[in-house]
């Protein structure tokens, strides 16, 4: 563990070298070096370590991650900063609470189930079931950005919370997946695209943007943009399309009482 | 429409006796008294409760069947009929609160427990220690021990975490949703008093009752509602649920009517919306995936055990020794008698395998896996008193977990009507003035005194054993016969004929 020391007393900055390290010894380091008052948290060599970040509660706390995160990267997180300079694999962001995640590639399956809050930007492609049981309380508002493409799934039992497809350098085929939203009973997606019905769960609307769907748009992909250096204007300049659920309370009529 | 369902009770007040208290009105959460110059029932919109005829004074009130007055038919029982009424009038799913009410056949009910005569004296449990301490966790397949300088012995292997209860009964979990807060609050204190575990169900914790967190299983289920790393670190363990006895393979519908200020904040979710948990946790598609979560909460957790609750279905011991396998510390086995707040009828009624014959299943499977002892096993489903406690231990169980006996204590009569949210008891409700009616220390007290009261019996039928220790009792099938089982079933529990 190599240690920067910043200003006298404090090590703000701690530097782990991850290569060849069994998760369980890498997140104990990590946990340590945020005990001991670290701010930044620089991993090196990290290739497939699961759970780093998990349960972490604290806001002033940024994680670098350089290489492939494992699965359930900042699961039950509330608070930190993480930056993944790689892909991230499957899980990220689940049941998160509060925090920022960036990943500067593609990541997997899963991502942000049962979200609550925070943020998860990811530059490139995500996987199957992203965004599942998303949702929002109180002040806190859950986003998901995607920058390129969608797998089916996508904000299915969506019950808060905004999820964000941009479907970036994509010509070929439709940026979402089949199963769109469904099931979908809260929150908002703005897909920067087509979205054919048929794609749709049935419980799923889609609409125009209004001004305060742009105004909201706006705000969370400047902040994307700005953490991966795109061009705000390229992208906003296309057309999106606004899925909203139709009822707060799909299974409302379902029960005999 | 006219309904056709003829009322299911009768209401039968003794005007003599009545002394127009009208207790009874103020007691029926379901509108069934009105008053004119004396008490006038609705049968139509009693329930069978029993709220009424419990608080008056006079005793002037009689709830009975309705005499029904249809033709008898095998098949066409009046259940069938009177369901079929209320779907051609409704066009819904029917609902119901609480477990299996079906005429299956009871398995604790045929099985008998040994007893020392001459050769091997039993134990007077007055006047000897008897011990009903359990440590929920995984086990090490072998400890060895070390002797220090001074010539001491001291445990050389390194245990994982252990859960000490002081008794082999905890609770079973029941959301604040499903069940008022005064409910909660009466089990956390009892658990607490008793030295036992109670558990949030997947309706998230309530600040109220953070500083029970030693005595706190904090349960982790599909919608995720009040799952934050501060509820995994606060309880002294966790619990992933994947099933429940009642509803095998289902989620969960909690409407929005019931998301009240209150619970919503323990949920974690906006006011008044449906809290929908989905069937499956859909980051759980395989025993790999379930794994990951375990270690996910773990990580987040500190370490402390985590649970897996599954419903008792056909593949129950296959499915427990990949739950074993993947990591968890104890399998929580929900047989098909377990209780609910609400369910569809017909899951309830026909989902899902007894516990007793689950239970004998897993147990065996493990053994012969030689992974018994990497996970405790939880037994519930139907604990109705002490006697299925020591049948379930000698079936395998390392402990039992009750709800509906613990609802039963707190003045839970039965009616199975949970799913309404009127719950005249206080207890499946979350409407201010019913909830009142649990007091959470009297509620603790009645609670305590089933433990104590179970607890004590169990230490009588553990003198009878002419054990003293319930360790020494646990996965003890020998000292267990059958009776009136056939050969498949002494099979599968494991045991033998009364008389062998």
């Amino acid at each position: 563990m190599e240690t920067i020391a910043l200003s006298e007393n404090l090590k703000e900055t701690i530097r782990i070298d991850a290569k060849n390290m069994y998760y369980r010894q890498l997140n104990d380091m990590v946990r340590e070096a945020i005990a001991s008052g670290a701010k930044d948290v620089i991993i090196d060599s990290v290739n497939g370590q699961r759970y780093i970040g998990a349960g972490i509660e604290r806001k002033d706390v940024t994680i670098i991650i350089n290489g492939t995160p494992g699965n359930d990267l900042a699961a039950f997180m509330d608070g930190p900063t993480i930056i993944v300079n790689g892909n991230a694999q499957d899980g990220a962001g689940n049941t998160m609470n509060d925090g920022k995640i960036v990943i500067h590639g593609d990541a997997g399956d899963v991502l942000g189930y049962g979200m609550r809050g925070g943020k998860l930007f990811v530059k490139g492609n995500v996987g199957y079931r992203v965004g599942i049981h998303m949702k929002g309380y109180k002040n806190q508002i859950p986003v998901i950005i995607a920058g390129g493409t969608a797998g089916d799934f996508l904000g299915e039992y969506m019950a808060g919370g905004i999820l964000i497809l941009l479907g970036l350098n994509n010509n070929t085929h439709s940026i979402v997946g089949d199963y769109l939203g469904t099931g979908m009973h809260g929150g908002v997606m703005y897909i920067r695209d087509e979205v054919n019905p048929y794609r749709c769960g049935v419980e799923v609307g889609i609409a125009e943007l209004d001004d305060g769907d742009k105004n909201t748009l706006e705000r969370y992909l400047k902040e994307f943009c700005d953490d991966f250096s795109l061009d705000f204007n390229e992208i906003i300049k296309e057309r999106f399309v606004k899925l909203y659920p139709k009822s707060s309370r799909p299974y409302g009529r379902l029960y005999a009482y | 429409m006219k309904t056709f369902i003829p009322p299911d009770f009768r209401v039968y007040i003794e005007h003599e006796r009545c002394r127009r208290c009208k207790r009874c009105l103020m007691n029926c959460s379901f509108d069934a008294y009105t008053f004119q110059d004396r008490v006038t029932p609705d049968d139509s919109k009693c329930v069978g409760c029993n709220r009424c005829a419990v608080f008056c004074p006079e005793h002037a009130i009689t709830i009975s069947n309705t005499p029904i007055g249809y033709r008898e038919h095998p098949l066409w029982s009046m259940k069938a009929r009177k369901d079929i009424w209320k779907q051609s009038e409704t066009g819904g799913v029917l609902l119901t609160g609480m477990g299996n009410d079906q005429p299956f056949r009871i398995y604790w009910d045929h099985i008998v427990i040994d007893a020392c005569q001459v050769t091997n004296p039993s134990i007077d449990p007055l006047r000897e220690p008897m011990e009903l301490r359990t440590y929920l966790g995984k086990k090490p397949d072998a400890v060895s021990v070390k002797m220090d300088r001074d010539g001491k012995l001291e445990l050389a292997t390194e245990l994982l975490p252990q859960i000490e209860i002081n008794t082999p009964i905890i609770f079973a979990a029941m959301s604040y949703g499903a069940v008022s807060l005064n409910v909660q609050k009466s089990i956390a204190m009892a658990a607490k008093e008793f030295g036992t575990l109670w558990n949030t169900g997947e309706g998230g914790l309530h600040e109220d009752l953070y500083h029970y967190g030693s005595n706190t299983i904090v349960q982790v289920a599909s919608g995720r509602f009040g799952v934050s790393s501060e509820y995994l670190k606060i309880a002294v363990a966790s619990e992933i649920k994947i099933g429940q006895g009642a509803k095998p393979g289902i989620g969960g519908h909690l409407p929005g009517e019931k998301v009240n200020l209150d619970v919503s904040k323990t949920r974690m979710i906006p006011q008044g919306t449906d809290a929908l948990s989905p069937a499956p946790q859909h980051d759980i598609y395989s025993i790999e995936d379930l794994r990951q979560l375990i270690y996910a909460i773990k990580e987040a957790n500190g370490y402390k055990p985590v649970g897996v609750k599954i419903a008792a279905v056909h593949n129950v011991a296959a499915i427990s020794s990949g739950i074993a396998r993947a990591g968890a510390d104890w399998i929580y086995i929900d047989g098909f008698r377990g209780g609910t707040g609400a369910s569809p009828t017909i899951i309830r009624d026909h989902i899902g395998i007894p516990i007793e014959l689950a239970l004998a299943a897993v147990d065996e499977r493990l053994r012969q896996e030689g992974i018994r002892n990497s996970v405790s096993i939880i037994a519930a489903g139907g604990i109705r008193n002490s006697g299925d406690v020591a049948k379930a231990i000698a079936l395998g169980a390392d402990t039992v977990a009750i709800g509906t006996a613990a609802l039963v204590a707190l003045g839970c009569s039965l009616c199975q009507k949970c799913y309404t949210g009127n719950c005249a008891w206080g207890i499946t409700t979350q409407r201010p003035e019913l909830v009142r009616r649990i007091d959470p220390e009297v509620g603790a007290e009645r609670i305590y005194n089933l433990l104590r009261g179970w607890s004590l019996e169990l230490k009588e039928i553990l003198g009878a054993l002419g054990l003293n220790s319930i360790e020494s009792l646990r996965g003890s099938r020998e000292r267990l016969r059958g009776i009136g089982l056939n050969e498949v079933e002494l099979r599968i529990l494991g045991i033998k004929h009364a008389g062998e």
